[in-house]
């Protein structure tokens, strides 16, 4: 493997002033289960490598009692994630897409900001915080800032980061009661597989009703960077949730999503099945808002 | 660069001194003589590489080596006995067919005791999700999932397992 110096800062003021002093020659790495390989096969050739998996509060997850909000550090593991009991009860959606990322030796190493931050089409872990409006606080050398997860990708591996710019938390903010929400990862195999389409669904129902209040369709694969389908939540909302409504929103979701033919799967193909999985995801919201009631 | 790092291995305490750009296999593999980790993809996909790293499954093609030190790591080579008597699930793979060419079964196996440590009551499902990222091009795995179920019914004492109550984590 080509040669780099590996640096080991204690602190994000560090990893930021280590990497401004190192310029371009330098990158942040968390789990490094992607770098390594990158750097393995060419594509990628830093000079230095900042890890910033020993900086202290990066991989926790807090979920503050009183304003509901829950964070999870840029640093925690995808295997986090999938053993916390917080996210089975709480966030199953959450549960759903990471329970599936890559193999339980990947999961244990590889870290949820280093997901997002890769920004490939597929990213499974960015979906279900897409649908939950989960914001990012991103720290670097002007300090810190907050974008919303659905505006931090630009493109195939772009995102809103500038230069030294590190993700440190992911915030999601409190749920109302009432909240379903259901991710489907849709591959060719169960295991090992990038997703031809993944779909996120999230549903809040009225108090007494199945009206909906708020929907939420994020879809992974669909386009160049993970997407809402405007018009399909748009429709959801103010209208009774039935297998009918929802089957509506999923042709509205597959109009909006903008697929295209790959090694994977065919463009016609995956907009069928976003149709098909936005209305299983939206039953299956329903049911968890049963089952969270009948607890 | 080089810099000296210390780990326990297999149960010993080492000190030993790496390059930045190592990756933990290489270590292993290539300068420590441990060649029962094996590389077969280098990319994180096929798992012959696994090791245990502070008792978590690990592809140590793809994990660097400066990041062992201060952890516990084993190998295949550090799971039987010092008198030589096979680990339950050596032994389990053995007699339950669960071998063939053999390059995947370090790799098996550690994914294996990883999983039971955590959980000694895993379920079929569970061995099948915990050994996803182990590839194996000559058994199919109905064996080596019955190798490793075959542990799962004897005692948890018998395989000197950790237990650790469910919901714990997290």
């Amino acid at each position: 493997m080509k040669k780099f110096k590996y640096l080991i800062p204690k602190t994000l003021d560090e990893a930021v002033s280590l990497h401004q002093s190192h310029g371009g020659s330098a990158m942040y790495v968390a789990g490094g289960t992607d770098v390594i390989v990158k750097i393995t096969s060419g594509k990628l050739a830093p000079d230095y490598l900042i890890s910033l998996k020993h900086i202290d509060g990066q991989s926790q997850l807090e979920l503050n009692t009183e304003t509901g909000v829950f964070c999870i550090g840029g640093l925690v593991t995808h295997r986090t994630l999938e053993m916390s009991s917080v996210i089975r009860l709480q966030y199953p959606i959450i549960h759903d897409a990471v329970q599936r990322i890559g193999s339980t030796q990947i999961r244990n190493v590889a870290t949820i900001g280093g997901n997002l931050v890769n920004a490939v089409p597929s990213a499974d872990g960015a979906i279900p915080l897409i649908a939950l409006d989960a914001r990012l606080n991103i720290y670097g050398s002007t300090g810190e800032r907050s974008v919303d997860l659905i505006h931090f990708f630009q493109g195939p591996g772009q995102t809103v980061l500038d230069r030294g710019e590190i993700v440190t938390k992911i915030i999601v903010p409190k749920q109302s009661k009432r909240t379903g929400a259901a991710y489907q990862k849709f591959g060719r195999r169960a295991a090992m597989e990038l997703p031809l389409i993944g779909v996120g669904v999230l549903i809040i129902l009225e108090e007494g009703s199945n009206r909906c209040a708020k929907a939420r369709i994020a879809l992974g694969v669909a386009a160049p960077t993970p997407i809402r389908t405007l018009s399909a939540e748009r429709y959801l909302v103010g209208r009774e949730i039935t297998e009918d409504t929802l089957n509506e929103a999923g042709k509205l979701a597959a109009e909006e999503s903008r697929v295209r033919d790959s090694v994977r799967g065919l463009a016609w193909y995956r907009r069928e099945m976003v149709a098909v999985l936005v209305q299983r995801m939206g039953m299956k919201c329903l049911q968890r808002i049963k089952e969270s009631e009948g607890r | 660069m080089s810099r000296e790092i210390k780990l326990m291995l297999n149960g010993n305490q080492i000190f030993v001194a790496i390059e930045d750009n190592w990756t933990l296999l290489y270590l292993l593999r290539e300068k420590l003589g441990l060649t029962g980790v094996k590389e077969g993809c280098g990319q994180g996909e096929c798992g012959a590489c696994t090791v245990i790293v502070d008792g978590l499954a690990v592809n140590s093609c793809i994990y660097f080596a400066v990041e062992v030190d201060g952890k516990d790591v084993l190998t295949i080579e550090g799971l039987a006995a010092a008198d030589g008597t096979l680990h339950p699930l050596q032994k389990s793979f053995v007699e339950n067919g669960g071998i063939q060419c053999g390059f995947c079964t370090p790799g098996m196996i550690l994914s294996a005791k990883a999983l039971l440590d955590e959980n000694p009551q895993a379920t079929e499902a569970d061995i099948k999700q915990a050994l996803a990222g182990n590839l194996c091009r000559c058994t199919g795995y109905v064996q080596i999932v019955e190798s490793v179920e075959a542990v799962v019914d004897k005692s948890s004492e018998d395989i000197n397992v950790v237990v650790r109550e469910t919901g714990e984590s997290g």
